[in-house]
């Protein structure tokens, strides 16, 4: 496949920020599941996170090929998301937000003080085997599919727990197993787009899956909105974007998507794109 | 030895009931997880350095001066945030996501006005001297944690079981609807109870500062994951499973330190958080009532 060289260019130069916009992309998506739902999980960043760690030590340990890396990456946040959803989304919805909360400060210590992990220094020289259409080509994939579930009865299902989960529970919605699977879905999600940003990366570090990260990931999807999932991608395009132009002032990045978060929950709770998918009646 | 880190440990685990307990009663009197409450904690430390350092006070018109301070804070970042969600049928979530995009900000803000960087408190604030009780050092920074602890718990028990002003705050906790129709002015007792557990975290904040003798602005955020593991450990809401929890943390910490490694306290105090999820999400005393969806 041939490309014009003025693309060619634009490509190499801008490499990270186009890396940047379809991990975070998924990532906005993993953050969008939990919320259509009504649950608030704060362990995207934390799900990333152990998506990264594990899909790198089974390039460098195991020697296994990306093909297989990528998917098995998701196991680990999957069993963590399983052992932490299972007893909390039977409870009130607070229960979850506080378990998920931690993880990913809990982890960072660990990340840091097991050797097999690389402690403070982190894992470096993983191959940079994710190309650019593998990232496009998972987020294009899950925005469809999510696009498809929001569209059908299930769809119609997760708005109404999202807006009253006792009266769904009335209604016949088996409220604890579709949060449990947004759950499932949404550290499937985080994972797979913490093996893609170790594997272009090539370095991966305790402290780039914390409280930081946990937060701007929910400024993504509440930004867009979660009627629909291209929203929360979007949401977390404008934020991966906006930011260049104050990469030397982090602080006042953190700041900005902190008071984000507070204006879209208080004045605007549907988000900058909140219009709903359309379904046909039942 | 064991001995010593015991006395440790419950000196410690003081400071996180002082703490959890403010945590506690927010969330027990106005049914909210207010994620700004380590930003008060952090608020709290810096105004003792501030009054210790600059104005030249001591220990002791710090503390109080300093745990005011963050109540004061606490009535009106919570006024900002929570009032406009009250009302919502979304409340629980939606103040989660205000309180934690809010706290963020506020963290971001206090980290580029003041520095990243650990600051100390004034070297002769308090003797570093230790007293020996039947063979434990104990040191007077950790006295003075465990004498204001027991006062503040004394005081705010005496309060909600003593006086009118408590009466309204259980009152309002049971049913907020009732409670007005009574006559209870419910926004000024929610401003009561934010300046409450305000002041308990920005004292939490001053004690720690103290102990560990190191203060920065992201300390209330270390402090929130152990807010959260003893609240949930304890019950939402139940004050003396507060307590219980937060001196069991303590020692549980420090034993951890002493015969594990110090780097794995985080995920042992996680770990339990996951294990009374799973076996006992009623906390460990089981008074608090879980809604159940």
């Amino acid at each position: 496949m041939t490309i014009p060289d003025w693309l060619d260019d634009f490509l190499w130069t801008y490499q990270n920020l186009i890396h940047d916009l379809g991990i975070n992309g998924l990532l906005a998506l993993a953050m969008y599941v939990v919320l259509a739902v009504g649950q608030l999980s704060l362990g995207q960043a934390a799900f990333m996170g152990l998506g990264a760690y594990s899909s790198a030590l089974l390039t460098l340990k195991l020697k296994l090929p990306f093909l297989i890396v990528l998917p098995a990456s998701c196991v680990v946040p999957i069993l963590f998301a399983l052992a932490i959803g299972v007893p909390t989304l039977r409870l009130s919805g607070v229960y979850l937000a506080i378990a998920t909360i931690g993880l990913g400060e809990v982890l960072r210590a660990v990340y840091i003080n097991v050797d097999l992990f690389g402690g403070a220094l982190g894992i470096n020289g993983i191959p940079e085997s994710a190309e650019t259409w593998m990232i496009f080509g998972l987020l294009a994939a899950a925005t469809v599919a999510l696009w498809l579930v929001g569209r059908s009865y299930i769809g119609r299902a997760m708005e109404a727990m999202r807006e009253d989960a006792t009266a769904a529970a009335a209604m016949g919605v088996n409220v604890a197993r579709y949060q449990l699977a947004a759950l499932v879905t949404s550290a499937m999600l985080a994972g797979l787009a913490g093996a893609l940003s170790a594997h272009v990366s090539s370095f991966i570090g305790p402290n780039e899956y914390g409280f930081d990260r946990a937060v701007t990931i929910l400024s993504f999807a509440l930004l867009g909105g979660i009627g629909n999932p291209f929203a929360p991608v979007a949401g977390a395009w404008f934020l991966t974007l906006l930011p260049e132009a104050m990469r030397d002032l982090p602080e006042v990045r953190l700041a900005l998507n902190g008071i984000i978060i507070v204006l879209i929950v208080l004045f605007l709770p549907r988000g900058l794109l909140g219009w709903r998918m359309k379904r046909r009646a039942a | 030895m064991l001995a010593q880190q015991l006395a440790n440990g419950v000196l410690l685990g003081a400071t996180y009931a002082l703490f959890a307990l403010g945590f506690t009663l927010m969330f027990g009197v106005l049914r909210v997880i207010n994620l700004t409450y380590g930003f008060y904690f952090s608020a709290g430390a810096f105004l003792s350095l501030a009054l210790t350092k600059g104005l030249g006070l001591g220990i002791w018109t710090a503390l109080p001066i300093a745990a005011i301070g963050a109540g004061v804070i606490a009535v009106v970042i919570d006024f900002l945030l929570l009032t406009r969600l009250r009302r919502r049928p979304t409340a629980e979530l939606d103040s989660l996501m205000a309180t934690l995009g809010g706290v963020l900000a506020l963290y971001a803000v206090m980290t580029a006005w003041l520095g990243p960087d650990i600051r100390r408190l004034p070297p002769d604030l308090i003797s570093a001297d230790a007293i020996v009780i039947a063979g434990l050092r104990i040191t007077e920074a950790q006295l003075l944690i465990l004498g204001a602890t027991i006062v503040l718990v004394a005081a705010l028990l005496a309060l909600m079981r003593g006086t009118r002003l408590g009466l309204g705050i259980r009152a309002m906790a049971e049913k907020p609807d009732a409670a007005g129709l009574m006559g209870i002015n419910i926004a000024r007792t929610t401003a009561l109870v934010s300046f409450l557990s305000g002041t308990l975290a920005g004292a939490g904040g001053v004690l720690i500062g103290l102990n560990f003798n190191a203060i920065e602005p992201y300390m209330g955020e270390q402090m929130m994951l152990r807010g959260f593991v003893v609240i949930i450990v304890g019950g939402l809401g139940d004050i003396s499973g507060a307590l219980i929890a937060g001196v069991a943390l303590g020692i549980i910490e420090v034993l951890t330190a002493g015969y594990l490694s110090s780097g794995l306290k985080e995920a042992v105090a996680f770990s339990i958080l996951v294990i009374v999820l799973w076996t006992r999400p009623q906390g460990l005393f089981g008074r608090a009532v879980v809604r159940r969806a």
